[in-house]
């Protein structure tokens, strides 16, 4: 598998902290990536810089490349707006606008206009939501709240959200960490089905969720890719101590 | 190795290796007992290995037990997954092993109905390498020491060595008087079940390399370091 991203020599700092330390990571297209570590590793600061949105917090300085289909996507040339459309996120808390579940999926395509008439718009919506196996439990109230869906059931609809714009990587911070774990199978089983046509990079705090849903496994501590491989051998045989630590649930 | 933080999690572990540790020594005991009624035509004893044999059926069915609700509440993972994996082959290994056991006993109240036979000193030198595996594999798995595993693994040679050199000793018997046929026959099929133990014993040290090293044993990689 051609690498959809690579990072290279990744240093992150929030003003003086350093946050991550000469990162360079992989990840495989069409594959599932999981970041795992302790809290405070550095796994959500990591994703952020894969759709840039670390440019928004303030003293935020970073260094090395991240290369996007080996472009730089820090490059000054670069359209940071356009760059989120090919890479969406899903956060760990649903957070559907409060508008109909239509307008949800419908609101990327409207900004981008990805559509010529309503009919086509209408299309889109019907095939994300599917394709987020949402759609036969929404079909006859799409135009209801998304607010009053379930949890599990938004959590699907910003999924739907963010695949709607057709972007090619995914980014994931715990989207299942709020949901019970019926919803959570069922966003896991989406996530596999996704990876037909997506990259997919998700942080979980859940080993177990790791363990199913990625082909690799990066683990990090203290802001180092301590190692990364492929999922079964990082699970059965890790290489450092600090993983097997971790992954046992030894510490120290 | 560092505790984990779920205390009882550890407390399932040390159960698991204390079980595997409570097969094994009564396993020793019956291939002892199973050696020496042989040795002294001891109907009692065999009975009594014969009897036994259930308890250690039980432990390994504590041990299936408990393994499987390792792996459903406390989901191991890395060494602990392949601890765990490696108690379960074990486990099902040294009940292998008591049943060897077994028909070497049950030889022994065929041979109480003949006559004084040849050669029966032989079976306890013989029985003497399979043992010595077993307990050293034992401990290669408690200790998670791989060349113990290894040394174990390349003494089942020997076994067979020995092994041969009896059978010719058997045969050589059987030649010489045909009165010794019959009972010469019973002391071929426990002569075989020693055998056996070998290779069983051989098959926990290479569960103990896979449990140490993650890696599926494989006899040309290990021999071409050895
Ligand atoms: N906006 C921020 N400003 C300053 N420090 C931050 C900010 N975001 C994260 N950090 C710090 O960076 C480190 C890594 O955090 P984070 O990437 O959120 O870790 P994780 O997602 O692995 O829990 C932590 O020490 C955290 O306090
Ligand atoms: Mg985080």
């Amino acid at each position: 598998m051609p690498l959809k991203i690579d990072v290279k020599d990744l240093n992150l700092f929030y003003g003086d902290k350093q946050a991550l330390f000469n990162v360079s990571l992989g990840f495989p297209e069409f594959q599932t990536t999981a970041l795992m570590g302790p809290s405070g590793c550095g796994k959500s600061s990591l994703l952020r810089c894969l759709n840039r949105l670390n440019d928004i917090i303030p003293n935020v300085h970073i260094q090395g490349k991240v290369l996007l289909d080996k472009e730089d996507i820090y490059a000054p040339s670069l359209d940071v707006v356009e760059l989120r459309t090919h890479v969406g996120m899903v956060f760990q808390k649903p957070n559907p606008f409060p508008h109909s579940i239509y307008e949800n999926v419908a609101y990327g395509p409207r900004i981008h206009t990805l559509f010529k008439d309503k009919t086509e718009l209408d299309e889109i919506v019907e095939k994300n939501l599917a394709r987020a196996g949402l759609w036969d439990e929404v079909k006859d109230r799409l135009h209801q709240p998304a607010t009053r869906l379930s949890g599990g059931q938004q959590q699907r609809l910003c999924i739907a959200r963010a695949i709607a714009v057709n972007p090619e990587v995914i980014l994931m911070d715990e989207p299942c960490s709020a949901l019970d774990p019926i919803a959570t199978a069922r966003v896991e089983e989406l996530i596999d089905e996704l990876r037909e046509r997506f990259t997919i990079v998700i942080v979980t705090h859940n080993l177990q969720q790791a363990a199913r849903v990625s082909q690799q496994t990066a683990f990090f501590h203290s802001g180092h890719l301590v190692e990364a491989g492929e999922t079964g051998a990082l699970f059965t045989m890790p290489q450092d101590e600090r993983t097997q630590g971790y992954i046992t649930g030894r510490y120290g | 190795m560092n505790n984990h933080t779920v205390k009882a999690y550890d407390e399932d572990l040390k159960t698991l290796r204390a079980l595997i540790r409570h097969m094994g020594e009564l396993t020793l005991q019956q291939i002892r007992k199973a050696t020496r009624s042989i040795l002294e035509r001891n109907g009692t004893l065999a009975h009594e290995v014969i009897d036994h044999d259930y308890e250690i059926n039980l432990l390994e069915t504590k041990v299936d037990e408990l393994a499987v609700r390792v792996l459903a509440l406390r989901q191991p993972l890395a060494s602990d997954l392949r601890m765990v994996v490696a108690t379960l082959k074990i486990s099902n290994q040294v009940e292998r092993i008591a049943d060897y056991a077994v028909n070497i006993a049950k030889r022994t109240i065929i041979l109480d109905e003949m006559p004084p036979f040849p050669e029966v000193e032989g079976l306890s030198t013989l029985v003497k390498i399979p043992k010595n595996m077993i307990e050293r594999a034992l401990t290669a798995f408690e200790t998670y020491d791989i060349n113990l595993a290894l040394e174990v693994w390349q003494m089942d040679q020997e076994v067979d060595e020995f092994y041969n050199a009896y059978l010719r000793k058997i045969f050589a018997e059987m030649i010489a008087d045909p009165k010794n046929v019959g009972p010469c026959t019973q002391l071929l099929f426990a002569a075989k079940n020693i055998e056996r133990i070998g290779d069983q014993a051989q098959n926990i040290a290479e569960a103990v390399y896979t449990m140490v090293t993650g890696k599926s044993f494989n006899e040309s990689d290990i021999l071409k370091n050895a």
